[in-house]
C-alpha cells in the first residue's frame, strides 16, 4: 500500500528512516517548520532552516523516490518571542516560490498565551495576503481543547479565511468534530504517550468517517515512530476495512489537500507498475 | 465513506488480551505511587483526582468513554477569552 506521511519532522531523523519507510511504501512526506528542542537566537537561525526544508531534505528525500514538501514559519513555542516572530514572518515570504513549499505552517497554540494568539494571528494574516494553505498545530495534553476552541475562534473570525485550505493537525477524541464540523480539515498524530494510538486513530475514523481526514507519524528529535502510518494500515486491515477506505486515509486525502498549493506539481497516480518502473530506473542510475 | 466497525463478539476477541494488558499496567503504575514513600503527600494530588474520575468513566456503560476522559484531562474552555488586537 502507498501512503503519503504528511507530518513529519526528518530534520531530526536519519537517512535509515528514509529507506525503511520507502521500503514500506511511503511516496511523498511533508515536513512543517517547528521546534528545534531549543530557543533559536536569531532570525538567521530560522534561515538556514528553511534552506535545509527547501534545499537539502528535498534532496536527501529523493534518493528514496519520496518526494519532499515543507511548511514554513516560526512555531508556537518560540512565538512567544513577539519580535523574533516578527523578524521571521518577515523573511518567509523569500521562501514561499521553493517548488516544494506547500505553504504556511505548523502554526498554532502551545500554552494559548497571548503571545502566542498574536503571531498566530499574524501568521494567518501572511497566509491571507500570499494565498497560501495553512497547516495547523494543536496544543498537547491538557492544553489541546481549549487551543484548539480558541484556533477555531480566531480562524472562524477571519472572514478571508476558507476552512477548505486549512488542516487542522493533532485531532483527537475530543477535538476532531470542532475541526470537521467547522469544514476544516483534520489530521491525527500517530505519537506515543501524548497523542493518538494507531488503534484509537482508527476508532475516530469509524466515528467521524473518511472525508477530510489523514495521519501521520510526526517523527521529530522525540521517541516517535516514522512507521507509525503504516502501523496505521495494518490496523484498519486487521478490522477488515477495504483497500479503498485505507487507500484514502493515507493517500488520496493528503494529495487532494496538497493539491490546492499555489506551487503544486502534479505527479502519476503511483499504481504498482509505475512505481516498479520508477524503482528500476533509481536502480540503474545507482549502478551507472 | 462509510466505515463498519467490528462486531462486538469481534472486537471482544481481537482487543481481550490488550484490554487485560493495560488494565493491568494501569493497576501496576497505581500500585508503584501507592508503595512509594511519602504516598499520601500525592493523595490531594489533583491528577490522582482526574485518574480516578477517568476510572469511574471506564464503568460506565453509556460509550463515548475515550471523548468523556479526554475532557477530563482538559483545561476548560470560556468562548469570552480575550482576543489580541
Amino acid at each position: 500500500m502507498y501512503y503519503i506521511d504528511p507530518h513529519i519532522h526528518m530534520i531530526s531523523r536519519v537517512t535509515d528512516d528514509y529507506q525503511r519507510m520507502a521500503q514500506c511504501g511511503c511516496v511523498a512526506i511533508s515536513e512543517p517548520a517547528f521546534w528545534a528542542g531549543f530557543d533559536r537566537g536569531s532570525a538567521e537561525g530560522f534561515r538556514d532552516y528553511f534552506r535545509h526544508l527547501t534545499e537539502v531534505e528535498p534532496k536527501r528525500a529523493a534518493q528514496f523516490g519520496i518526494r519532499h514538501y515543507a511548511w514554513l514559519c516560526i512555531n508556537a513555542k518560540e512565538a512567544e518571542n513577539v519580535a523574533l516572530s516578527r523578524e521571521v514572518i518577515a523573511l518567509i515570504p523569500e521562501y514561499l516560490d521553493k517548488p516544494n513549499v506547500l505553504g504556511i505552517g505548523e502554526i498554532g497554540l502551545n500554552k494559548n498565551t497571548r503571545n502566542e494568539a498574536t503571531i498566530f494571528q499574524e501568521h494567518v494574516d501572511l497566509a491571507m495576503k500570499t494565498n497560501e494553505l495553512i497547516l495547523i498545530h494543536t496544543p498537547h495534553l491538557e492544553d489541546k481543547y481549549k487551543g484548539t476552541r480558541m484556533i477555531i475562534d480566531m480562524l472562524k473570525e477571519d472572514k478571508r479565511v476558507d476552512p477548505q485550505r486549512v488542516l487542522i493537525d493533532h485531532v483527537e477524541e475530543h477535538t476532531v468534530r470542532q475541526a470537521l464540523d467547522n469544514g476544516f480539515w483534520c489530521g491525527m498524530t500517530l505519537y506515543p504517550t501524548t497523542k493518538c494510538t494507531p488503534e484509537r486513530a482508527v476508532d475516530i475514523i469509524e466515528m467521524v468517517g473518511t472525508e477530510r481526514i489523514m495521519a501521520n507519524s510526526a517523527g521529530d528529535w522525540g521517541k516517535s515512530n516514522p512507521l507509525a502510518v503504516p502501523e496505521m494500515i495494518q490496523e484498519m486491515k486487521r478490522r477488515g476495512h477495504p483497500e479503498a477506505a485505507i487507500r484514502k486515509i493515507v493517500y488520496e486525502n493528503p494529495l487532494a489537500f496538497f493539491r490546492q498549493s499555489n506551487r503544486w506539481q502534479d505527479w502519476p497516480a503511483e499504481t504498482g507498475e509505475e512505481r516498479k518502473e520508477s524503482q528500476s530506473r533509481r536502480k540503474e542510475k545507482v549502478t551507472q | 465513506m462509510i466505515m463498519t466497525p467490528l462486531t462486538a463478539p469481534r472486537a471482544l476477541d481481537t482487543y481481550f488480551l490488550e484490554a487485560r494488558c493495560r488494565i493491568l499496567d494501569l493497576a501496576a503504575i497505581l500500585d508503584r505511587i501507592g508503595r512509594g514513600k511519602d504516598a499520601a503527600a500525592v493523595g490531594e494530588d489533583p491528577r490522582l483526582a482526574r485518574i480516578r474520575e477517568a476510572l469511574d468513566v471506564l464503568h460506565d456503560q453509556s460509550g463515548g468513554r475515550a471523548e468523556r476522559i479526554q475532557q477530563i484531562f482538559s483545561l476548560d474552555y470560556d468562548p469570552r477569552w480575550q482576543r489580541p488586537r
